[in-house]
């Protein structure tokens, strides 16, 4: 095996380097029109359309007798337009959705294309075999004409794409406006639709036309993790597909009877799994520690708004874990727990076995009580809520009311009902105990 | 039409000549003859189904005519596309795009930058104006469904307006926005108004129509009436454009009531 490695990796063999040239173009094109084809949800699509090309390519040897790449490549990209226009025809004309006509034409044409190959190959006439290889792609099969035209398609496809991005850009955002501003939505879209049949033409041979939407699919979702940008998200897909291909190539080389295409459609996908947990932002990972920050951030709100109130009520600055508990409605234990989690950020403090304010605690203690009950006014004398029901929305809002929004707030209040938001919280009352009670 | 409501003198930015629309061969609007006016705000009124958002679209060339004509500053349409700028539904949208409000509001300069070629610095600098005159210039790099509803609306008028247009067709820019949005949108048409621009807006709020337009098109599935609004937007036309529907005939009612108590 690791022979096999280090022939691969000095890439003295003309075909080892033709295939990870290949694989590599593949995976790359792939990528880039992938991410196009996500955003203007013709994932399916593009699937459909790989396996209608396969009676294209059955047909255009049975009509020509040739092997020849470029031959069989031009049936199946004839095959796979006139899949997609009856995938059209068929939402256009009948009642019938897009899903089950993608269902319907795939699996029809797929069916023929299988028919087609199997009395090619029991037709015996002479060197049949070798057509198969469409069906789940064989990279070593690439020769150095392959390549050839695997390159210019490439070279076609990129080009286009640099030409037209911004119009693809416009197309998928709002097609729409993009009449509106004098471009034909349907040439862009026609346009479009033209280089993702080209990319799967690419592939054809090494991927197969079963597997081929993966490498259309999969790295456009997994970039979409990492960027906010469609140029962006066209770079990383590009980047990862073509990696995919590249690292693909080199894992199928290790052994005998690793076949390239599906081991090429596992790396894409283990690069979806890896950024669907651990990109940030959008992965799994950030999700999940933004929902734990926010529910942490609304126990703490909890604690400080039940000991501010507490303070005002009472007149002084210190409190048992019961006497909050008992304001709070929980239990004494729950109390202590996060008592002792809230001191070790700084936001509370022992004192004699009971807590106490830390500076920061109290101001933004003060902070929410402010905003819970200019909120409970808010809606009360809106007459948007009877008094009972104020309580709970109050509570529900205050984590998410920002600085400018109260200070609104204030204003609302203190226009309409000629309170006095300092009023409304009785701060300065609340300091002054603190003053007496807490702090000496 | 009375001739109160004829341009005078000036070429009308838009005359629309027995336009009907139909989807399925089902006629969704008649026979729409009208011309608009240089320089007035215009509102789009009526129940759902009336062939508002239709008739902004057919004027535009985005949906088929079954006949008639649209010319704008008496040219066909096709010349004058550049002379147009529109602002659609927010919800037409998937606001998930990987796009950054600065990169939407750009595109509103994809007309006049033309086929291939890239946005110039020129450009970019219009959209940023653009995108600071809805007040959102903080926003520009905030990835779009990261914005608010009131906002997104916001981006999609700075949009409009980086198309530099002589004309503005929107379709309900005050649905689901927050007052203070609403007042910002209202301001800068009223600016636009101000330079001579024609805008015609969809809207759903009756109440308003005095406060907002000068002008109203009442429509349900045929144009009811249009004209000045003080002229047209009388109880007898909204009992006509509204009629049969209780809870909009009821808001009908009350704006009526509005409208007779503020004047």
């Amino acid at each position: 095996m690791l022979d096999n490695a280090l022939r691969f990796l000095s890439l003295a063999d003309a075909n080892v380097r033709f295939v990870l040239l290949g694989s590599l173009l593949i995976g790359a094109t792939g990528g880039m029109l992938g991410s196009f084809a996500v955003l203007r949800r013709r994932s399916l699509l593009g699937d459909a359309l790989a396996h209608a090309a396969l009676p294209g390519v059955a047909l255009a040897y049975l009509a020509t007798g040739s092997k020849a790449l470029p031959v069989l490549l031009v049936g199946a990209t004839l095959a796979g337009i006139v899949g997609v226009l009856a995938i059209q025809f068929i939402t256009q004309f009948t009642r019938i959705k897009a899903d089950s006509a993608i269902g319907i034409v795939l699996s029809v044409f797929f069916g023929i294309g299988i028919v087609l190959l199997t009395h090619i190959q029991r037709s015996g006439s002479g060197n049949q075999s070798g057509l198969d290889k469409f069906l789940f792609g064989q990279a070593a099969s690439m020769v150095g004409d392959d390549l050839v035209v695997m390159t210019s398609l490439t070279a076609i496809i990129m080009l286009a794409v640099l030409a037209f991005y911004k119009e693809f850009k416009a197309l998928i955002f709002d097609p729409g406006f993009l009449s509106a501003l004098g471009f034909s939505a349907r040439r862009v879209d026609a346009l479009l639709m033209g280089l993702i049949v080209l990319t799967v033409m690419v592939g054809l041979q090494a991927v197969g036309v079963v597997l081929i939407a993966a490498m259309l699919i999969t790295p456009a979702v997994a970039a979409r993790f990492w960027s906010e940008r469609l140029g962006t998200m066209v770079v990383v897909s590009t980047v990862f597909g073509g990696v995919a291909g590249a690292v693909g190539t080199f894992i199928s080389s290790l052994a005998p009877r690793i076949p390239t295409g599906p081991v090429m459609v596992l790396v894409a996908t283990l690069f979806f799994v890896v950024s669907a947990i651990c990109a940030p932002r959008r992965g799994a990972l950030a999700r999940w520690r933004r929902h734990r920050q926010n529910a942490s951030r609304e126990q703490r709100h909890h604690f400080l708004r039940a000991h501010v109130e507490l303070s005002d009520k009472e007149r002084r600055g210190i409190f048992a874990s019961s006497s909050l508990a008992a304001e709070l409605g929980w239990k004494a234990s729950r109390v202590e727990r996060l008592g002792r989690k809230l001191a070790r950020q700084g936001y509370v403090r022992r004192s004699g076995g009971r807590w106490e304010l830390t500076e920061k605690g109290f101001e933004e203690g003060v902070f929410i009580v402010k905003s819970h009950r200019l909120w409970e006014h808010y809606l009360y004398h809106r007459s948007i809520l009877d008094a009972d029901h104020v309580d709970r929305p109050a509570d529900e809002v205050e984590h998410l009311l920002t600085p400018e929004i109260i200070a609104h707030l204030e204003e609302i209040v203190a226009e309409e009902r000629g309170i006095n938001p300092d009023q409304v919280v009785n701060i300065h009352g609340t300091l002054s105990h603190y003053r007496k009670g807490g702090r000496e | 039409m009375s001739d109160s409501v004829r341009p005078q003198g000036e070429v009308a930015p838009i005359q629309i000549h027995d336009m009907t629309i139909a989807y399925h061969k089902k006629p969704v609007l008649w026979d729409v003859d009208l011309d608009v006016p240089e320089g007035v705000l215009v509102g789009i009124i009526g129940p759902n189904g009336a062939g508002k958002s239709t008739m902004i679209k057919a004027v535009m060339d985005l949906i088929p005519k079954a006949s008639g004509w649209v010319k704008i500053y008496d040219r066909p349409y096709d010349q004058m596309r550049s002379a147009i700028g529109y602002v659609p539904q927010r919800e037409s949208v998937d606001w998930d795009f990987p796009v950054n409000a600065l990169d939407v509001v750009l595109m509103g300069r994809y007309g006049h930058v033309g086929w291939v070629r890239r946005p110039s610095g020129e450009d970019r600098r219009l959209a940023a104006e653009a995108l600071d005159k809805v007040g959102m210039s903080e926003y520009a790099h905030r990835q779009i469904s990261q914005l608010s509803g009131g906002q997104q609306q916001r981006v999609f008028l700075a949009r409009a307006l980086a198309q530099d247009a002589r004309i503005y067709m929107m379709d309900e820019p005050f649905a689901g926005v927050d007052a203070a949005t609403e007042r910002a949108i209202i301001d800068i048409l009223i600016e636009l108004r101000s330079q001579g621009k024609t805008i015609l807006v969809v809207h759903h709020d009756l109440q308003t129509v005095t406060e907002y337009f000068d002008w109203v098109i009442m429509l349900n599935m045929r144009v009811v009436a249009a004209g000045p609004t003080r002229e047209v937007f009388t109880d007898e036309n909204l009992q006509k454009t509204y009629g049969g529907r209780l809870t909009v005939l009821s808001q009908a009612a009350q704006a009526m009531a509005d409208h007779r108590r503020g004047h």
